[in-house]
């Protein structure tokens, strides 16, 4: 139990809006959107400042209580489920942009600001934030520092880590600390790319410098239909191999368009098994100049038929198809896993051939969405919770898949982050003794286990699993997952 | 000079010696004189399959070699290491954290590593990162080796991301007549939609900038480029343009005896450091401003200490580093150093690598 002490200590901080205990209040911020994970806070505190935050972390720290920073809490692995007798920090209200400086292509913005809204701001001046997640329209900035997330525009542009030059923090006891700074280089340690991605086990993220890149001058969007998912992934060799730089590189399987096609009426070919969409994207002469190596190109790989993008409209509308899938399944299925791992880009067509095996040993559906530039597969792991064992039979077939990554020479996640749930295939990752340097290296910035405790890395607790379904934002169409 | 040729020889150096201070190829003086340790034998490329964008190499590996491979494929690091003919290794770069002017298109050094190995302070050896080119799982220990100067651990093994090299390069090079000329056209041209590779100022009078791409779209892109420009241009080709980059990142318009300093700013402060420049006299010293004005490199007199750099730091709110030259580290204003302090408490427990310079 937190002590009443602590409350106390809150409310002379929070007005009663901001700081809330009761049962009801509380029941909005018990999973994310790994919605298999359900745990009560003690308490949760809406701060609308850093100083706030600093003051919270401070007092957390002196009485011990347990902290999880929340965003938007649309973590696919359980990032931000609370800590029972916890303290949720929820940051949503600290959504002000800071500073925005066109001339320099920066903005400092808060960690509650919404990772498309870094765009929206800097779109009259040509400018955009590269890493786009498809839960762009909710997720907040600094979840995505947390999770050093991904997008599909990864191969060419990087992730969150290579788009944040500075962040101001707070550290699990209090201390405040400034990392990298406005330029594009620093000189020293690298301690911000050390503090991206660890997925909240080092604090919170108060105020985060980004590097905004100018809008691209044309894009070159093609979808080209295969008659096997191998063909398509043959594909991707070639474009890789060609020498040709794409913005973007996707693929969809059947089961993935069937998903697709009954939520927004994407249309695929029928008789396609994959299909993939290749982005060229830059200045006009030099996409033009692109194009028609990589037309030839998809014409040898076996493509039966090609569209290729007329307008912004129709774009978007490949897009939709894409970014909509992983929700869409769940038209195909009550229930779900997203599993995230990666594979070297060459054992890509292998890691296919043995998920389709583990798929129908099992007789689990398994639909595969992926981004097929950086080996990230997004195997969608198919089930009926209401079924008895039926979650269980998919986590085990969640699990085969990620140690087949692991065994390829791969990662157990590409964009998702550990969360709670990979944590157990962190060690078989990592092995045992780089793991134990991790765990002390957290235990040196955080003997306490102040800072999102359970998470990442692995220990003996867990909460326990329960039937899952799609997300909120999801139900209310605010998202795709990716 | 102690040579390993074995990461366990390595290993046992680090064991038996109550201080550890490496060397790669010895170019960056101010951060590697009076090493006790070389890497000249930790070299050689393990891995590198063209399809997966990928190489794996030993950490005394020279760039050169590396450049050499990856170029029969048609592949290149994009971030540009600086000092590769003169002999700079992987480990090196990544230890001092320096990128040449093409990291402006792509990124820096931090950018394009991916996974490494390192021996800590207590000996062991460790692994962090990945060797795919999508990873997101566990701390970033690539990135915490960037700029450490070998305080973290030391470099045995590293994977980097690599791209394919554009078909053809131009430059253009263009007068301007004053620094705030020239910073004012580092920001017009940074924020074009024009995909530069590089973009450098070198004061008084000089904007060069470097585009790449398909030789078929070279000759319309550079015309685009002079026009946004607005100004007299020259263009150049093949191996008199290859040579302008070559110099930069070879820093040979630098006099070998002064200190060269990074210094990480934003365009819109060349002005006022040019004024600073010139009131403590040092309007002539050579300096380049490079990545689109995000760094200066300049050459601090030999006779002169460090004082008035310090002011004029405090004043850019930068810090910055000694490379060549007087062992000066890095100089400014610290506010991230508990976390430091931190780290190196479980990296290097008993404070073997701690940077003295
Ligand atoms: C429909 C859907 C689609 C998605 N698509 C993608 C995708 O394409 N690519 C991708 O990478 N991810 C994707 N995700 C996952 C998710 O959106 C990202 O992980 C995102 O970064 C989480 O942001 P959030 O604001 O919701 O963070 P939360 O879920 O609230 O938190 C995530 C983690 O960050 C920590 N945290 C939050 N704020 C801070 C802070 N200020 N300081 C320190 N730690 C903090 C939390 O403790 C937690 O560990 C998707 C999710 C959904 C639901």
């Amino acid at each position: 139990m937190i002590s009443s002490g602590f409350f106390g200590a809150l409310a002379r901080i929070y007005p009663p809006g901001r700081l809330l205990t009761r049962t009801a209040e509380l029941a909005p911020y018990e999973s994310d959107g790994l919605t298999a994970f359900r745990v009560r806070p003690g308490g949760v505190v809406l701060p609308t400042s850093a100083d706030e935050v600093i003051e919270t972390v401070r007092l957390c720290h002196r009485f011990g209580v347990p902290f999880v920073a929340r965003g938007s809490g649309t973590s696919l692995s359980g990032g931000s489920v609370p800590i029972e007798d916890g303290l949720l920090i929820g940051l949503n209200k600290m959504n002000r942009i800071l500073q925005y400086d066109p001339q320099e292509r920066i903005a400092v913005v808060e960690p509650g600001v919404i990772n498309q809204r870094a765009s929206q701001i800097s779109v009259g001046d040509g400018l955009y934030y590269a890493p786009d997640p498809s839960s762009a329209a909710v997720c907040t900035i600094g979840g995505n520092v947390a999770f050093n997330s991904g997008g599909a525009h990864c191969l060419k542009y990087g992730m969150t880590s290579n788009h944040v030059l500075g962040i101001k923090g707070v550290l699990p006891d209090g201390e405040v600390v400034q990392f990298g700074g406005p330029s594009l280089e620093q000189v020293g340690t690298d301690l911000l790319g050390m503090f991206v991605g660890s997925e909240g086990l080092f604090g919170c993220a108060l105020e985060i410098t980004l590097r905004l890149l100018p809008k691209p001058e044309k894009y070159y969007t093609l979808q080209a239909a295969y008659r096997s998912l191998e063909e398509a992934g043959n594909a991707v060799s070639m474009v890789v191999a060609s020498g040709l730089l794409p913005g973007a590189l996707e693929i969809m399987d059947r089961l993935a368009m069937n998903a697709s096609d009954a939520a927004v009426q994407a249309n695929y070919p029928k008789d396609a098994q994959a299909i993939l969409i290749v982005e060229l994207e830059g200045p006009i002469e030099e996409v033009d100049a692109e194009t028609p190596l990589l037309q030839k190109l998809i014409d040898d790989s076996g493509a039966y038929r090609v569209d290729v993008a007329k307008n912004a409209a129709e774009r978007l509308k490949i897009w939709t198809g894409r970014k909509c899938a992983f929700s869409a399944v769940g038209r195909l299925s009550p229930d779900f896993i997203v599993q995230d791992g990666v594979v070297p880009r060459t054992k890509l067509g292998e890691a296919l051939a043995r998920i389709d095996e583990i798929s129908r040993q099992s007789g689990i559906p398994v639909a595969n969405v992926f981004h097929a530039g950086d080996g990230n597969l997004h195997p969608l792991i198919l089930f009926d919770g209401r079924t008895p064992g039926a979650l269980e039979r998919a986590e085990e077939v969640a699990a085969e898949i990620l140690r087949l990554c692991i065994k390829l020479g791969g990662s157990i996640t590409g964009e998702h982050g550990v969360g709670l749930e990979k944590r157990a295939f962190f060690e078989e990752m990592f092995g045992k003794k780089d793991t134990d340097l991790m765990r002390r290296i957290r235990d040196a910035i955080d003997p306490g286990q102040i800072a999102n405790r359970g998470k990442m890395l692995p220990d003996t607790s867990a909460p326990a699993l329960t039937h899952r379904g799609l997300h909120p934002v999801e139900k209310q169409g605010l998202a795709f997952r990716s | 000079m102690q040579q390993p040729s074995t990461i366990e020889e390595l290993q046992e150096i680090v064991r038996q010696s109550p201080r550890v201070h490496v060397r790669g190829g010895g170019t960056k003086s101010a951060l590697s004189s009076g090493a006790g340790v070389s890497m000249e034998k930790l070299t050689g490329v393990i891995e590198y399959d063209p399809s997966e964008f990928t190489f794996t190499a030993r950490g005394g590996t020279p760039v050169r070699e590396v450049e050499t491979l990856l170029s029969g494929s048609g592949q290149y690091l994009p971030f540009d290491p600086v000092w590769v003919d003169q002999g700079a290794t992987l480990g090196g770069t990544i230890a001092s954290g320096l990128s040449g002017s093409g990291r402006f298109r792509y990124g820096g050094v931090r950018d394009f590593i991916l996974g490494l190995q390192f021996v800590t302070g207590d000996g062991e050896s460790h692994a962090g990162g990945g060797r795919v080119v999508k990873n997101a799982a566990g701390f970033d220990f690539p990135k915490l080796m960037v700029g450490s100067r070998g305080s973290m651990g030391i470099i045995t093994q590293v994977t980097f991301k690599v791209f394919p090299r554009p078909q053809r390069y131009a430059t253009v090079r263009v007068k301007v007549t004053s620094p705030l000329e020239g910073s004012a056209l580092l920001q017009k041209l940074a924020r074009s939609s024009l995909e530069l590779a590089c973009l450098d100022y070198q004061p008084p009078g000089e904007v060069v900038m470097r585009v790449g791409g398909l030789a078929s779209a070279l000759a319309r892109r550079v015309e685009r480029i002079t026009e946004l420009v607005a100004l007299p241009v020259e263009v150049l080709l093949d191996e008199e343009e290859q040579g302008v980059w070559r110099a930069a990142r070879e820093f040979s318009w630098m006099p070998t005896e002064d200190t060269l300093l990074k210094i990480p700013l934003l365009a819109g402060q060349i002005v006022s450091l040019e004024a600073m420049l010139s009131s403590i006299g040092l309007a002539s010293t050579p300096r380049r401003y490079s990545v689109a004005g995000n760094v200066c490199w300049l050459a601090w007199p030999a006779d002169r200490g460090p004082a008035d750099l310090v002011a004029i730091l405090s004043k850019l709110d930068s810090r910055a580093m000694a490379i060549r030259g007087k062992p000066w580290g890095v100089l400014g204003s610290v506010r991230d150093a508990e976390f430091q302090k931190r780290l190196a408490q479980i990296l290097d427990p008993a404070g073997k690598l701690a940077c003295r310079y």
